[in-house]
Order: C-alpha cells, then sequence, then structure tokens
C-alpha cells in the first residue's frame, strides 16, 4: 500500500486499466502534451504513446461523440472534461445518443467521463459546479462521486469496465488536500454501494463528494456535545444505495441531506422524497437538507463560503436535528 | 386595562347528545384584548368543529383550560376583563383545575392503546404545564411517525412520557427509555369517572341520557396482533358509537315500508330543474319533494313529531327536519336542522337543505344548527339501496328513510279503468318509529298520507 493523493489514485487508476486492456484510451483537452489541465494524464502519453492519449479540441460534442462512436466500435474510451461544467457542451450526445443506445439498438456504450468538479478556489460560475443531478434524472445513465482516494481509483476502474456510459465526478477541492493509502494491485468499488464514512445512532448525513469531509467534521463537533452522527458516503449517485441509507435512517429516525450542488432539485431532494416515502413511520424529525443556494457559484472568496455549506452550516442543522 | 365587570366564557351546548366539547385552540391570548363576538376559540365536539365567539369586549384575563382538554358543557373555559385572577374567580379556577382533568384522565385511559391521535390531551399531572405558554402545549401534543409506531406497538401512551425535544415533545429516545425504564402503560387507571357528566347534563331535555344504563367501561384493547393495525376514533366517531348504541338501548324501534309511485314527482322535477338551478342555484331533489310532504304530513301526526320526556309526552306546533348528512371523507355523519320547517315552500325548502349539506360537508355548522331536531330524514338511497332500519336520532319518534328511485313494471288503472301494466318510477319509503310513543297503525296511517301526497302532487299548494 502506498499513501496516495486523491488525484494520483485516479491516475493509478487510469494507468492500470490502461495497461490491462489496450481497448482502453483517453481523449481530451490538453491531456497528452501537456498531462491535463490537473496533471492527471502526466506521463501518459509517454508511456501509451499519443494514439491511446489524444489531445482533442475545445469541442466537448467532438469528445464525447468520437467516444460513443469508438464505444460502439469496441473501444472503452475515457473523455476528460477540463471541468464537469463544459459537459453541457456535451449534453446532446450523452443524453440522446449514449444514454439511449443500449435501450434502442442493445449495443453497449462503455464510455467514462471524467469529470473535474465542484468548487471552494474561487473558480467562479464556470469552473465550480456539480452538475451530478442533471444527469442522474437521465435513465440510461451511471454518475459515480468518490470521496476518498481509496474509492477513486476503484470506481474508476468500475467505470471504466461497465458497459454502460459512466460520469465520473471527481472532485477538484480534495484532489492534493486529501491522502491516503490506496492498494497498489488492482481492485474495484462496486458501482451503487454507498459506504458508511462514520458509523453513529443518533443523525444520519447522507452525503457524497467533498462534503463527506465537511459532514465528518461537523460530525466530530456533535460528538463532543454527546450527538453520536452516521455519515453515509453514497459514493454512487445513479444507482444509488437506497437500502444502506434507509437502513440507517431506520436507526437514527433523523436524516440530514448534506451537498455542494444547489438545492432546488438537487439530488438531495430525490434521497429525502424517498425517506419519507419509504422510512415515513421510522421518522422521528422532518428530513433536512443542507444544500449551496439557487444561485450561480460566486468568484468572490468570502461569497463563495458563504454559497458552499460549511462545517459550522451542518454543526447547526445537526444540531437543530437533535433537539427537535 | 379591563375595569369591566368580568365574563366567563363557558363550554357552550353544541347538540343535544353532545355534553362535552374538547378545547382545539384559544384564538386569543392571555392578556389580550377581544371584542365581543369575536372568534375566541375553537372547539371540537363529536358533531362540530367549531369557533366560539367572544361573549363580551375586554381583556382575557385568564384562560382556566389549556388546548386538548376535554371538558363539560357548561364549565366555564376563560374569563374576560375583571381583575383577572382576584375577586370571585379566585377560587374557582381551583375548582375547574380540580374538575377538568378527570375526563381527561379517562379518555386517556380509555385511548391508552391508540396514542398516535393529536388530539389526546395534554398530561394533565403536571401543574408546571398549565402556565407554560401554547406553544409548548403544541409541541408537546406533535408525536412524530416513529413515536406513534413504537407506542402503539408496546402499548404506551406518549403523553405520559416526559419530553425532552422541541417544545417538551416525546422523542424517539424518550419512548425509547420510558419502555426501558419498564414504566407501565396506563391502562391500568381506574375506569370510575367515566360518567363525570351526568350531574352536569340538564335534567330537561335529556330524560333519555339520565336513563340510559351506564355505559360499560370499554376494556383496554389487547395489542395488535399480525395484520391488524389501529386508529383512534375520532370525537365524532365516539359521538356517534355512543348514540348509536343509547338509542337502540333507549326506544323499541320498529319499520314500516311502502312503496310510492313517483312519476308525478319525476315529471315536476324536470319541469322546476331548469328555473331552480339557473334562477336560484339549488336542484329539485326527490329528498326536498320527501321532505316538503313529511313536513306537512306531521303537522297531523303530532306525536310522531314529538317526543317521551319523563312521563310526558312532548307535542309541538312546528317541525324541525333533521337531515342525515355524510361527510366528505366517509368517516361521519352529521344531522343538521332545519328549524321551522312548516314554513318553507319547496323552493325554499330546497335552499335551506342545500345550504346546510353543503355547509355540514364543509364543517362550517353552527351549533345551533345539529340541535333541537323534532324529526330526521335519512337518504341512503343514494347508493341504489331500496330498503333499510335506520336508527332513530334521540330524543325523536322516528326516522324516515328514503331509498332510490328505480323504474319498475307497475299496474296502474287506464282511461277506461282497465288494469294495465306501465313503466313507473317508484321510491320506497320507510318509517323507523319508538313503538314506545307510536303505533303500527299510526305509522301506517303516516306513510300511507305521505305516499298520497306525494303521488298526487299539488304544485299550487306546496
Amino acid at each position: 500500500m502506498a499513501e496516495l493523493t486523491y488525484l494520483q489514485a485516479i491516475s493509478d487508476g487510469l494507468r492500470t486499466e490502461m495497461r490491462r486492456d489496450k481497448r482502453v484510451f483517453v481523449i481530451g483537452e490538453d491531456v497528452g502534451v501537456y498531462g491535463g489541465a490537473f496533471k492527471v494524464t502526466l506521463g501518459f502519453q509517454e508511456e501509451f504513446g499519443h494514439w491511446r492519449v489524444l489531445d482533442a479540441p475545445l469541442a466537448e460534442t467532438a469528445i464525447v461523440g468520437a467516444c460513443t462512436g469508438a464505444a460502439i466500435m469496441g473501444m472503452r474510451p475515457v473523455a476528460e472534461m477540463q471541468f464537469a461544467d463544459f459537459i453541457s457542451c456535451a449534453w446532446d450526445h450523452l443524453v440522446t445518443v449514449a444514454a439511449k443506445q443500449r435501450y434502442r439498438a442493445g449495443t453497449p456504450v462503455p464510455i467514462t467521463v471524467r469529470l473535474p468538479s465542484g468548487g471552494g478556489f474561487s473558480g467562479g460560475p464556470f469552473h465550480s459546479q456539480n452538475p451530478e443531478s442533471s444527469f442522474a434524472h437521465i435513465p440510461g445513465l451511471k454518475c459515480v462521486c468518490p470521496a476518498t482516494p481509496e474509492d477513486a481509483k476503484g470506481l474508476l476502474i468500475s467505470a471504466i469496465e461497465d458497459p454502460n456510459p459512466v460520469l465520473y465526478f471527481e472532485h477538484k477541492h480534495l484532489y492534493r488536500r486529501i491522502k491516503a493509502e490506496v492498494p497498489e494491485e488492482r481492485y474495484t468499488v462496486p458501482i451503487g454501494k454507498a459506504r458508511t464514512h462514520r458509523e453513529g445512532d443518533d443523525l444520519s448525513v447522507i452525503t457524497w463528494g467533498a462534503m463527506v469531509y465537511t459532514a465528518d467534521e461537523a460530525a466530530q463537533q456533535l460528538d463532543s456535545d454527546g450527538v453520536s452522527v452516521e455519515v453515509i458516503d453514497l459514493r454512487t449517485v445513479m444507482p444509488w444505495d437506497k437500502q444502506a441509507v434507509l437502513a440507517s435512517v431506520r436507526k437514527t429516525s433523523k436524516a440530514l441531506v448534506l451537498h455542494e450542488d444547489t438545492r432546488t432539485g438537487g439530488f438531495g431532494a430525490e434521497i429525502a422524497a424517498t425517506i419519507a416515502e419509504e422510512a415515513f413511520e421510522d421518522m422521528d424529525a422532518p428530513v433536512k437538507r443542507i444544500a449551496a443556494p439557487d444561485t450561480p457559484v460566486p468568484f468572490s472568496p468570502p461569497l463563495e463560503k458563504a454559497f458552499i455549506p460549511q462545517v459550522d452550516d451542518v454543526v447547526a442543522g445537526l444540531r437543530e436535528l437533535a433537539e427537535y | 386595562m379591563a375595569t369591566t365587570e368580568a365574563i366567563d366564557v363557558v363550554m357552550p351546548q353544541m347538540g343535544v347528545s353532545v355534553s362535552e366539547g374538547t378545547i382545539t385552540k384559544w384564538l386569543k391570548q392571555q392578556g389580550e384584548q377581544v371584542e365581543a363576538d369575536e372568534p375566541l376559540l375553537e372547539i371540537s365536539t363529536d358533531k362540530v368543529d367549531t369557533e366560539v365567539p367572544s361573549p363580551g369586549s375586554g381583556v382575557l384575563s385568564e384562560i382556566l383550560v389549556q388546548e386538548g382538554q376535554t371538558v363539560d358543557v357548561g364549565t366555564k373555559l376563560a374569563v374576560i376583563g375583571g381583575d383577572g385572577a382576584s375577586g370571585a374567580s379566585g377560587s374557582e379556577p381551583q375548582t375547574q383545575e380540580a374538575e377538568a382533568p378527570a375526563p381527561a384522565t379517562a379518555e386517556a385511559a380509555a385511548e391508552a392503546e391508540a396514542p398516535s391521535s393529536a388530539e389526546s390531551p395534554a398530561p394533565t399531572a403536571q401543574p408546571a404545564e398549565e402556565t407554560a405558554p401554547a406553544a409548548s402545549t403544541n409541541g408537546k401534543t406533535f408525536v412524530s411517525p416513529v413515536v406513534a409506531k413504537i407506542a402503539s406497538e408496546h402499548g404506551v401512551d406518549p403523553s405520559q412520557v416526559q419530553g425532552t425535544g422541541r417544545g417538551g415533545r416525546v422523542t424517539k429516545k424518550d419512548i425509547l427509555n420510558f419502555i426501558e425504564s419498564g414504566a407501565q402503560p396506563a391502562q391500568a387507571a381506574p375506569a370510575a369517572p367515566a360518567q363525570p357528566d351526568a350531574p352536569a347534563a340538564p335534567a330537561a331535555p335529556q330524560p333519555a341520557r339520565a336513563a340510559a344504563p351506564p355505559t360499560p367501561p370499554s376494556p383496554a384493547p389487547s395489542a395488535a396482533q399480525p395484520g391488524e393495525s389501529f386508529e383512534p376514533m375520532t370525537a365524532m366517531r365516539k359521538g356517534i358509537a355512543e348514540h348509536m348504541r343509547r338509542s337502540l338501548d333507549t326506544s323499541a324501534h320498529v319499520t314500516s315500508a311502502i312503496e310510492v309511485d313517483m312519476s308525478k314527482v319525476s315529471a315536476i322535477r324536470a319541469k322546476l330543474k331548469k328555473e331552480y338551478q339557473q334562477s336560484y342555484g339549488v336542484n329539485p331533489t326527490y329528498l326536498i319533494f320527501v321532505a316538503r310532504a313529511a313536513t306537512e304530513t306531521l303537522r297531523e301526526y303530532p306525536w310522531i313529531n314529538g317526543e317521551i320526556r319523563g312521563d310526558q309526552i312532548v307535542t309541538r306546533s312546528y317541525v324541525n327536519l333533521g337531515f342525515a348528512v355524510e361527510l366528505a371523507d366517509g368517516k361521519g355523519l352529521i344531522v343538521p336542522v332545519v328549524k321551522n320547517a312548516e314554513t318553507l315552500n319547496l323552493l325554499g325548502m330546497a335552499k335551506a337543505v342545500t345550504d346546510i349539506a353543503q355547509r355540514a360537508r364543509d364543517k362550517k355548522l353552527l351549533p345551533d344548527e345539529v340541535q333541537g331536531g323534532t324529526f330526521t330524514i335519512t337518504n341512503p338511497g343514494g347508493y341504489g339501496t331500496f330498503h333499510g332500519t335506520p336508527v332513530i336520532s334521540q330524543p325523536q319518534a322516528g326516522i324516515l328513510g328514503t331509498y332510490a328511485v328505480v323504474k319498475r313494471p307497475w299496474v296502474v288503472q287506464d282511461d277506461l279503468g282497465e288494469d294495465v301494466i306501465a313503466i313507473r318510477s317508484i321510491m320506497n319509503l320507510t318509517l323507523t318509529y319508538d313503538h314506545r310513543l307510536v303505533d303500527g297503525a299510526l305509522a301506517g296511517r303516516f306513510l300511507r298520507d305521505l305516499k298520497h301526497k306525494l303521488e298526487n302532487w299539488d304544485e299550487s299548494a306546496y
């Protein structure tokens, strides 16, 4: 086991699959010579050659379109969007073609789209979004959002070997901040399985991505009040692990759903609704949501701090639920 | 501040069979100014949910009965004006408070197995609660889904658990700790105060009540069997249950039925329909023809419009006609009364019935409108039934049932006096009467006359 950053774990997972499977190739803006905007593919072109590490023009439509065609022809493309925000250009290819192909024609479309997402570094409205709920809503697409280096590697490998289009949301704020032991060998983390990040009895926080750490810090503060908080890291937003969430909520009877995406129509709404539908009789308080407000992500650091849920916000929300 | 004489606010009489009411909400807080006739509080009885207007103007100086408590009719609920707690009311609140918890406790015992009701009375064993602001009372009475579930599984009344949640709410932890600590559910509470209303009930109009055998305290229900689930009885359902049982225990119910050819009424209905709907927004239903004809007939049969009161027979110069109305949710029945029905022509009857039926379904009836009936009409025929044996609304002597109008082959006489079979619209009517007062022959003659009026409808007379 080696200690890797979240970013190194992504590189490690990608390299592992490219070494193992010749059908896997990488395509994106500046992923080749430059090694990627965040250096995930640094050294990849040297190792795998320029035909497997393709620099694409600034055209997300073309990148996803090319991936879809290559996947139908039997390849395992991994596309990198320089920022998750830019995926909107590729909406049509993803949603209209890639997501539907399996249902229409029976042909699998095993593409992986890597999406550096999330804010926290004054990236402003075009470089900070978390658009997972938009794609979770599209039948035929899978969405994974790893929070730890170990999951980052294991879920990337699962995404590549999955026969369906998988959107892989990698949180930029975790890239170099989060470091942990990661197995050197190849392994997979199953898509659709949540992970209990922290066990507790009194309250459940359901979250994913960078918010797992925010929730954990908040939970530590509540711990000193004698309130035991369970943190469920969803890991996969679609398909999401309903059973794990319901089991936790049935145990604690109080749920807080936390995400960095904006509130209205965010994926937390789906989780809250499901809890209300299926665990109503086990609830001891209304389901609470903490999410970003319904605005674009601001540039200004103080404003961005006010926008993205902070540890204090979560602590306040948890206390409110605990006292209910 | 108020310098006026103190005015007492008492629990109003909401209907003949109603002896108690539950305060659901105080619309004014202690110390607030209130004007005469301004809504002061909301109460719920087995008949109606309604606002009670303030009997006078002044400062609401004292609230004596808190939200969620059930008290007898006539119980003093609050004081307006005066010097607040001093003076005459100084000693009285003591008695009131001592009295008020009694029915609440009895109810809590009866409800021990069905504790999820939001209306279940706040615990009375905590005097501190009396001074707490209304908000905390509200918080305390809310029972979350999981607490309700645990309570019903373990047969625990959540109102007996000390709550630590917001506003004193009982949390899941609270009830689990309560159960773990081995606290006994409230089932064992003595059922003795089951009749706190007996002395309070006005003696004159309710002899039937006094004569009725004491209702045996219902045994505490056992826990749910597999496949069973509990739901708490509403105040209305309890009221209906009590009244139905008491009526059968009081009157000697007998039912007679008659077949009525409604062809003429049907033709007149068709003719009036457009005018009634366009000009008055009401429908000339078969029911109002029957109601109109029954009112006329009752004037000739005062005993059927009468009542046994003690050793006396009461007859009247008026007809107050009750109509059984099913509530929109299908979970209850109410009998609003059209007063002085004998003064209404057909159109007046149509308007009156439409109005009270609508307001009954909207729960907008005034307390006065569900009491004082002298005779009742029930109409189960809407669903196609052709016969029934309704239960008399006490203390009346009879109830008329109207049933589906169906086309049937019918023997009539043609112009030559020959019998022929025709297709006619036939309706069955039943009169269920108290045989203690009404003999079978009398009931038969009543039905015969009623039939005659309907079959030979005289437009000029009605």
